[in-house]
């Protein structure tokens, strides 16, 4: 115990730095995965066969697949296959290469949940603002978006539950991440070695996080409670 | 001369062709009721009217100008179609009311988005957006709703959710106020209410088209009544004679199915 308490200065530092990774990573997935999500979904909605076969394959092998594999595809694949490392060998390589896999992973499973919202809006609606002649645009935005998104809140959150966790599978690329700093006083770093607990410890960091997103999430779902 | 003249309008779905040529015209502050069974084109009449499906053929002509004819691709350009919908109103079974809005948003909603395309909007917004809204008040106030209008839907009965409904409809200002079965999800009280004020506006002259089960109310509201059957008009002419004494025997059969229990 006191040895721990001894460690934990430079434990935490060091974890915090990796979180800070984490961090990055999280909202990196978020920024690209909200938007390419709505173009996906209305990409596997199309009207124009080709386009919503295809999306929807798409959609199917990355929801199919793990996201591990994802990873280590996009990572490995130009350097060993077609011998041309477009990442690099740093740590920006390793994040950029991150922030692609899972932005396009969670894209994936927004676009169903956008979908499955924007199908679950009856006709109705769409029909009584055409008959007050507003725009498809107008109708999207004033009458369809807010309640697609008071749908969507609750599936989303725990998609979002899920990424803070999923942030951890970037360490299979060795991205310097809180599980990454946590691992390396496994091995040894900052004069620490033998180490487990700073590994156990970042669970902790976890928590807190997904407590936070919590939060804030059930605040906008009951922000969007005053209709039905 | 006619309001409305809609001439021999043809819907086919896939294979059913629901609507076999009906042709029909309404001179201003008239109603007429279309009645007949379930599936026989009533509804598909009325989104036809209102441009949420292009006939396969005949025409729609309102106050002489041609808004839809099937022979002449000019009349059906997409992007006139939003402008034309205005000459219509029309009011659901199932109210569609937008329920994140409040009753009186509702009712404003449409007119400040059509406000964007008026000359100076933006000099005049604050000036035209009164107005808007000095009209959505005496409407609700005229659907008997004044002290609801700052309610969501879902905090209103039936029979006012479908008032905020007629009240969003007439709001625009539409030559032509269709419904399509207004009162078929109601209990008997609320279908009253709601009746009541399509009677009133009926009185003030408002020209309707009217998609109804309500007998008593098709015989005292309406200039003129449409028996539809198989997608074809079987009977028109004024309601007494139509509903109060039918020449045709589809007619009696069908009216005789509501004076039995
Ligand atoms: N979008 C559609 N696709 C296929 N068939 C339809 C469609 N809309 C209506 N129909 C069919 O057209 C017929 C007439 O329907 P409708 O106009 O709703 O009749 P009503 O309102 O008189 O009950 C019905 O048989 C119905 O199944
Ligand atoms: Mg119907």
């Amino acid at each position: 115990m006191d040895l721990i308490l001894q460690q934990m200065p430079t434990v935490l530092k060091a974890l915090n730095v990796g979180f800070l990774q984490t961090l990055k990573l999280f909202v990196a997935t978020g920024l690209g995965a909200f938007p390419l999500g709505l173009v996906i979904a209305f990409g596997s909605m199309s009207r124009f066969k080709p386009l919503s076969l295809l999306t929807r394959f798409v959609v199917w092998v990355v929801r199919g697949t793990p996201l591990m594999i994802q990873l280590l595809i996009i990572y490995y694949f130009p350097g060993m296959v077609l011998k041309n490392n477009i990442w690099g060998s740093g740590e920006a390589g390793r994040f950029l290469a991150s922030a692609i896999a899972f932005i396009f992973n969670y894209a994936c499973y927004f676009s169903e949940i956008y979908r499955g919202g924007i199908q679950s809006i009856p006709k109705g609606q769409q029909e009584a603002g055409m008959v007050l002649g507003m725009t498809k645009s107008q109708i999207f935005f004033k009458v369809t978006l807010l309640q697609v998104i008071k749908r969507i809140v609750p599936p989303m959150s725990n998609e979002i539950i899920t990424l803070v966790k999923d942030t951890a599978l970037a360490r299979i690329i060795a991205l310097q991440e809180i599980i990454w700093a946590g691992q390396s006083f496994l091995k040894g770093s900052h004069g620490i070695a033998g180490a487990i607990w700073p590994l156990f410890f970042t669970a902790v960091y976890y928590l807190a996080f997904t407590g936070i997103v919590t939060l804030v999430l059930g605040r906008l779902e009951k922000r969007l409670d005053y209709f039905r | 001369m006619a309001i409305l003249d809609v001439k021999d309008i043809r819907k086919t779905f896939g294979r059913t062709e629901v609507l076999k040529g009906i042709s029909f015209s309404l001179d201003k502050g008239q109603v007429v009721s279309v009645i007949g069974s379930s599936g026989s084109g009533k509804t598909t009449l009325l989104r036809c009217l209102n441009f949420l499906e292009t006939p396969d053929g005949g025409s729609i002509a309102v106050n002489g100008e041609t808004l839809f004819d099937a022979a002449d691709p000019a009349t059906q350009r997409e992007a006139d179609i939003r402008r034309k919908r205005l000459h219509f109103g029309l009011v659901f079974q199932s109210f569609n009311l937008f329920p994140q809005y409040t009753a009186l948003e509702n009712v404003t909603l449409a007119g400040r988005l059509l406000a964007k395309e008026e000359p100076d909007y933006k000099a005049r917004k604050k000036e035209l957006f009164a107005n808007i809204d000095g009209e959505a008040r005496a409407l609700l106030a005229q659907m008997g709703l004044s002290d609801r209008i700052n309610n969501y839907p879902h905090q209103l009965s039936g029979g006012q959710q479908q008032r905020v409904a007629i009240a969003r409809a007439l709001a625009l200002r539409p030559d032509i106020l269709c419904f399509d079965e207004p009162t078929s999800a109601l209990d008997p009280e609320l279908t009253q209410e709601v009746l009541r004020v399509i009677r009133q506006l009926a009185d003030r002259q408002t020209t309707m088209v009217i998609v109804t089960h309500e007998m008593a109310f098709a015989r005292d509201v309406s200039t003129h009544v449409l028996f539809m059957d198989g997608g074809v008009v079987v009977e028109s002419g004024p309601p007494e004679q139509v509903i109060g004494a039918p020449t045709q025997e589809r007619t009696r059969r069908f009216l005789e199915s509501f004076t039995r229990p």
